[in-house]
């Protein structure tokens, strides 16, 4: 199950500060899509939005037909927390600095929405929970606690953790910069091989160019809150159109 | 003076001390937390309920709030035994020091964790309980030890509304024995030791809530 998003003519504000202006994006189901971008140019907001992290001022934005606002509610408003209850248990995230639970075992770290929040029975989210920490290969760690795991373990944790929650989309913001560069490599093959096991919707903000053309089906560059170039990765990576993103590849692939 | 015949009597005087000292601080816990939790979480109408109790019992001299409750309350026609008065002052008093421990401890839970609950789909009421409670547990503790042996102390004041604790004790049998040096000396003493063994109680707390959390292995 995954599913399909749609942003139209968003704009948000950080007060006078324009973030996203006509914002538009259409995300498929199954749809693996990167955002590639100088820094402050809105990418990540674009997470945190649908994420409901963070409120937006005008336009429209739905995910598998639910609107983010209150059916029949006035905009600009974001809708309520009941009706974005809905719109969360379809949206996971992994957030660049983990954001595990400290207080809790990592086994709990998985556990604990799913049986609060699902209503799944404690045998059934640890079976799960077990499962998943296979997949992401740390099985031996269920035990410990987040603090004494290593970057990359922690972020493998933190996908897990998201994808006990069954989404259907599952947001990446920039899931390797915190990490010290040998422990890039193992969070980014478990995402890889999300990519290609899991009819999962993805949507990743990364620096890491040569994984974003690798795993992405689309690739979007950013800039000044607008989507300025957008498509294969192929075509965007060799025969960029636009000189902006000429100019930013180059500045990143050879810099 | 042989002080030894009066020890068993300074004694005892003390486990009162410690008695209305333990009962006032299960009064003020529950207070901390209440108010605490509504100043950090409430709605705005219990929010300024707590706001109004926290700053009155802060902003105010705890032996004129004992006063109060002692020989001004009975004229309005509520009158409480001077125990009971005591514990219900000191409560009030620590709570509101308490609340303030667990507000401050609650907002220092960063953000990014409200962010990851939120992110899992928890309530905000799940994400207050099983989130940014447990971890701001910690936080509380060293502020909670030294309110404690506060509280302790203040329970020396309760001497002035007749009830028999060590400080009360300690007057009486210095009045009788004119041994000032020995008796108050006496006096100091027993409250050290059990301010000491408050101290190390909430260490032992501290670690074990520490173990728990996992900020200890």
């Amino acid at each position: 199950m995954s599913a399909s998003i749609e942003f139209n003519q968003l704009h948000k504000r950080y007060g006078a500060h324009p973030v996203l202006r006509d914002f538009d994006l259409k995300v498929q189901a199954g749809e693996t899509v990167t955002l590639i971008g100088p820094s402050g140019s809105g990418k990540s907001t674009v997470l945190r939005i649908l994420m409901t992290l963070e409120p937006f001022q005008e336009g429209c934005l739905t995910l598998d037909g639910i609107s983010y606002h209150q059916p029949h509610g006035k905009p600009p408003f974001f809708a309520s927390d009941v009706h974005l209850h809905k719109v969360r248990a379809k949206v996971g995230m992994v957030f660049q600095s983990f954001n595990l639970f400290p207080h809790m075992t990592v086994l709990r770290n998985l556990v604990e929405a799913p049986t609060a929040v699902l209503g799944l029975s404690r045998d059934e989210a640890e079976g799960r929970a077990v499962e998943l920490l296979h997949m992401v290969g740390l099985s031996d760690k269920a035990k410990a606690y987040p603090g004494q795991l290593s970057g990359g373990q922690q972020q493998r944790v933190a996908i897990a953790r998201a994808l006990a929650m069954r989404p259907q989309v599952l947001l990446f913001d920039e899931p390797t910069s915190a990490l010290d560069p040998e422990l890039v490599g193992e969070v980014l093959s478990v995402i890889r091989s999300l990519a290609h096991e899991h009819d999962l919707t993805m949507l990743m903000v990364t620096h890491e160019m040569r994984f974003a053309r690798e795993i992405s089906d689309r690739v979007c560059f950013f800039e000044g809150g607008r989507i300025v170039e957008q498509g294969k990765p192929d075509q965007i990576f060799n025969a960029p159109e636009q000189e902006r993103t000429k100019r930013f590849l180059s500045s990143v692939l050879n810099g | 003076m042989d002080l030894s015949v009066h020890l068993p009597n300074l004694l005892g005087a003390a486990a009162t001390s410690l008695l209305i000292c333990s009962l006032s601080l299960l009064m003020a816990a529950s207070l901390s937390f209440g108010a605490g939790v509504a100043l950090f979480a409430g709605p705005a109408w219990l929010r300024a309920i707590a706001f109004a109790y926290v700053e009155i019992f802060r902003g105010t001299s705890l032996l004129v709030q004992l006063f109060w409750l002692y020989f001004a309350l009975p004229l309005l026609g509520i009158s409480l035994p001077p125990f009971l008065t005591g514990v219900l002052a000191l409560g009030l008093n620590t709570g509101a020091y308490g609340a303030e421990v667990v507000r401050g401890a609650l907002r220092s839970v960063s953000q990014q964790q409200h962010e990851a609950a939120r992110a899992l789909n928890f309530t905000r009421n799940q994400t207050l309980w099983r989130i940014v409670l447990p971890q701001s547990l910690v936080e509380m503790l060293p502020s909670f030890s030294s309110l404690a042996v506060q509280n302790l102390k203040d329970t020396s004041l309760v001497s002035m509304i007749t009830i028999a604790d060590l400080t009360f004790k300690a007057q009486e049998i210095r009045n009788l024995t004119q041994d000032t040096v020995a008796v108050y000396g006496t006096a100091l003493l027993i409250y050290f030791a059990m301010a000491m063994s408050i101290v190390a109680l909430m260490r032992i707390l501290e670690t074990r809530v520490a173990r728990s959390t996992g900020r200890l292995s």
